[in-house]
């Protein structure tokens, strides 16, 4: 096969190695992507992407069985609801199938070439991709790395029969009765709670005393409630050992030193994710490591000229809007264009039942150096259009200096406010004071309302309070 | 919807114009009750006009500057409500304290504080305002140390095409926030200076209003040099003796007398030889043609405040003894310099006295305060060989740099009432003796 030289080679086609190429093709850069399995990444295809449209369709199918239940407090009723997963499984692929589709035909307007095949590392220069048709070699000016991330295993329960990842959780046809979930981050009590509105007994294991570790309990706290509203038995502090002797169940320990025997269908585990810095030829680089990330600097440059790591593969946050914003970046840099990493806000989102958002500073970190902070929260109780969606629970808060009002923070808790984290974002990203969020009309009714609100009540005149 | 018209308030003291000195709003602000609409300055005293109403500032009349008649229609205010607001306020500075807020209260300001940052009684309503009033000042302050450049994206942006490290760059923005202006104005600057190394000319100019009390000291210099032909008469004076004086009596200094300088001598001595020259603590008014010699001694001392020059006035200095004399000097000048010094304080003087203490120099031509007719200038003291004689002896000297209107006092009459000077400084004794 004749070889390919190109300026640019992006590995990995997932959220920062596909913008990146995108970019780079709009500037006219000849780039060549590389992706072993599907355009799109975790995220299209075994990630974000289908997570939310089980997550959509267990809350339909769960608020019809609150319907069929005579639970429903606005009079519809319902009966014999029913659903069939291999259907709703059919939707959701149908979704990343056009997703996939979408990615592949941006690259291709954007005069990318895609070489489909593992792809592996000879020298700084030149990559081999083991293609369905032989050996492809690559010869790149500027190469990026962007293999992404995998979930971790746990060495007492690998991943195979009844022990499944989430990628496995996003591909089971049948609801299991019994669920163990493994984790309390985002992505167990994410799933968890979809599979407890579609029906399954779901039980989380969390080895710490808390859920959700990376967000403080007042924003944590609506979701504690409402898992227990759902029936989801959640033991905090204890730790799982293994699958008992006949497969029947999980065994776990609690910090009492109680065995925990816990009877389960399905054991879903979701300790996190590992970036994925083996596989590909990283023995004939000379990368720094950053812990068990690669070392970047604020320009994507890994330790090698002509060598830039993008996404999971480069630390926390382990998002995919982080790794598109620096493979746009990556693909200006390589264009000849003058970037660094300068963002202010990478918000965060747990599509829990309710929904967080944060952005920036929490309260604790603000107050870290002992600097001084104004802290507004305005609760959804006293939003109109929270009551007319029945989505009450919840609150936005906002962080600010209290010397300048500038705004350090933005955090929420409630219904659908994931839609919301495009305002926080724009606002710690443009700089904005308590007195700018105070002072745009927010549309009423919405819940977007309570943001405005919550930057009144720490100016200490809130309206609707 | 009501109107509100603003009129300039009559400041009082039968002022008949002021000089608008500070715009706080323009057409389509909104302003909030009691919110600083502007500042006017009369003789010395800086006076704000807060807003009686809440509502738009739909007209706006002057320009910083400008001196503008009493009565004079300058804002006009769009009022929210039905209820009525009267459309014209016929006076609006009419002194109705119990009535406050609809009464246009003046507020009469330290000179150099930012006017507005007036500090607010902090109470429920006051915190309960709408957050215009309470904005926390946050341009032009340097950043402190380690603490990031505040910038929008966009701004960012260019200024990394630009090459330009937004840590060098001030941001004018509310909490320090660098806007594309800044950005702009940095690299114009930037442009101008980094393309050469070494000393460059600087061709910049840089206009700066002549406003308020400026304005004012620029008046009266040249109203005094165009209609009052100086004459200035420099004499030095032995003050070895009044130092001696001094020093024993600020050495056993009994709780709550004030510290002596050399201002309270001189005003006493003054004061003594006024008595026998009257025609030295006077006013000419040139315009009638008339001398008003006054009985009381009322000493100017001119001070220096961050702003510029002031003259607090030390009220029938006759009739108050040396410690008297201290006190009231020192307590004029702090009031003075931190900006508190009432119109009253400020006016009235019959006669001055220039000194700039340690930087007084060897001479100086001291320019007089109209209507006066002279100023005593107080030069550096220091310790001067002098000729006794015999030999010469370090003795402690002081030159007094005086300056006398030629038109209506001749030169031996300037000569003599320094030399009188003079003698009573040099046996300070002659300056207690009672005649």
């Amino acid at each position: 096969m004749k070889d390919i030289t190109c300026k640019l080679l992006v590995i990995g086609a997932g959220p920062g190695g596909y913008v990146c190429a995108i970019r780079a093709g709009q500037l006219g850069v000849d780039t060549v992507i590389v992706e072993m399995a599907k355009p799109g990444g975790t995220c299209l295809n075994i990630g974000c992407i289908p997570s939310k449209a089980l997550i959509h369709a267990a809350d339909d199918f769960h608020n019809t069985v609150i319907m069929a239940a005579g639970k429903n407090a606005m009079g519809i009723r319902a009966e014999n609801p029913a659903i069939d997963l291999a259907k709703t499984m059919a939707w959701k692929d149908g979704i990343t199938g056009r997703l996939t589709m979408g990615v592949s035909g941006l690259l291709k307007k954007a005069g990318v070439k895609i070489v489909v095949g593992r792809a592996k590392f000879r020298d700084g220069k030149t990559v081999a991709v083991e293609t369905e048709t032989g050996e492809q070699v690559i010869r790149a000016e500027n190469i990026v790395i962007a293999t992404g991330s995998a979930p971790v295993e746990l060495p007492a329960l690998p991943f195979g029969g009844k022990v499944i990842s989430s990628t496995g959780a996003l591909s089971l046809t049948q609801v299991p009765q019994r669920l163990a979930v493994v984790g309390a981050g985002y992505i167990g009590l994410e799933l968890g709670i979809a599979f407890a509105k579609l029906g399954s007994k779901v039980t989380i294991v969390e080895a710490l005393d808390r859920i959700l570790p990376l967000y403080d309990t007042q924003l944590t706290q609506p979701i504690a409630k409402r898992l227990s509203a759902l029936g989801v038995e959640v033991l905090l502090g204890t730790k799982v050992k293994s699958m008992s002797s006949n497969g029947e169940a999980l065994l776990a320990e609690t910090g009492e030193g109680e065995e925990k025997r816990i009877a389960a269908d399905k054991v879903l585990v979701t300790i996190g994710r590992r970036p994925l810095t083996e596989g590909w030829g990283r023995e004939e680089l000379e990368l720094d490591m950053d812990g068990r990330f690669l070392r970047i600097d604020e320009q994507c440059r890994t330790a090698m000229r002509g060598i830039y790591a993008v996404g999971d593969v480069t630390g926390e946050p382990m998002l995919a809007h982080r790794a598109m914003a620096q493979g746009e970046m990556v693909a200006e840099i390589v264009s000849g264009k003058r970037r660094s990493w300068d963002k202010r806000a990478i918000p965060a989102v747990c599509f829990t039942d309710p929904e967080i958002v944060s952005v920036g500073l929490s309260p604790d970190e603000a107050r870290a150096g002992g600097r001084e902070v104004k802290i507004g929260q305005f609760p959804f109780t006293a939003n109109g259009r929270a009551m007319t969606l029945s989505a009450e629970e919840g609150f936005v808060r906002v962080v600010t200096r209290a010397d300048n009002h500038l705004v350090l923070g933005i955090q929420g808790v409630g219904a659908g406010i994931s839609e919301l984290s495009a305002a926080f974002s724009l606002a710690l990203e443009m700089g904005a004071r308590l007195e700018d969020i105070a002072g745009t009309i927010h549309a009423h009714p919405t819940q977007s309302e309570a943001f405005a609100e919550s930057a009144l009540k720490a100016l200490g005149h809130a309206l609707h309070i | 919807m009501g109107e509100k018209i603003i009129k300039l308030p009559d400041v009082g003291e039968g002022v008949a114009e002021a000089e608008l000195v500070e715009w706080h709003v323009k057409v389509g602000d909104i302003v909030q009750e009691d919110m600083v609409l502007a500042a006017v300055m009369t003789g010395k005293a800086t006076v704000e006009i807060p807003s009686p109403v809440e509502g738009e500032v739909t007209f706006r009349h002057g320009e910083i500057g400008d001196v503008i008649a009493t009565g004079t229609v300058i804002l006009k205010i769009r009022t929210p409500g039905d209820d009525g607001d009267s459309d014209v306020e016929p006076h609006i500075a009419a002194p109705q304290p119990e009535k406050a807020p609809e009464v246009t209260p003046l507020v009469v300001e330290p000179k150099q504080q930012p006017v507005a940052e007036k500090p607010k009684p902090v109470t429920e309503a006051a915190s309960a305002k709408p957050a215009a009033t309470s904005l926390p000042k946050g341009a032009g302050a340097p950043r402190a140390e380690g603490e990031k450049p505040l910038a929008p994206p966009a701004v960012r942006l260019r200024a990394k095409e630009a090459g330009v490290d937004l840590r060098q760059v001030p941001g004018s923005g509310p909490a320090g926030r660098i806007t594309h202006e800044d950005l702009d104005a940095f690299l114009s600057r930037e442009s101008g200076g980094a393309a050469a190394a070494g000393l460059q000319p600087n061709k910049s100019v840089q206009e700066v209003k002549v406003v308020g009390l400026r304005r004012r000291i620029a008046e009266k210099m040249a109203l005094a040099k165009s209609r009052i032909p100086h004459i200035t008469y420099v004499e030095e004076v032995d003050m070895t003796a009044l130092e001696e004086l001094r020093g024993r009596l600020n050495g056993n200094q009994k709780p709550g007398k004030p510290k002596l300088t050399i201002l309270p001598f001189l005003m006493r001595a003054m004061v003594k030889a006024i008595a026998e020259q009257p025609g030295i603590n006077a006013h000419f008014d040139d315009e009638a043609g008339v001398i008003r010699q006054f009985g009381g001694v009322h000493i100017g001392i001119a001070a220096q405040t961050p702003s510029g020059l002031v003259v607090p006035v030390v009220k029938h200095a006759e009739a108050r003894d040396i410690f008297d004399c201290a006190r009231e000097v020192t307590r004029l000048s702090d009031a003075a310099k931190s900006g508190t010094a009432q119109r009253e304080e400020l006016s009235g003087s019959t006669i001055t006295i220039s000194s700039l203490g340690a930087m007084g120099g060897i001479v100086s031509t001291p320019v007089i305060n109209h209507p006066e007719v002279a100023i005593i200038g107080v030069n550096k003291m220091a310790i001067r060989p002098h000729w006794d004689g015999t030999q010469f002896v370090p003795r402690r000297m002081m030159n007094l740099s005086s300056s006398f209107d030629h038109r209506v006092i001749d030169g031996w009459d300037a000569a003599t009432f320094v030399q009188r000077l003079k003698a009573l400084l040099e046996t300070p004794a002659l300056i207690f003796v009672e005649e």
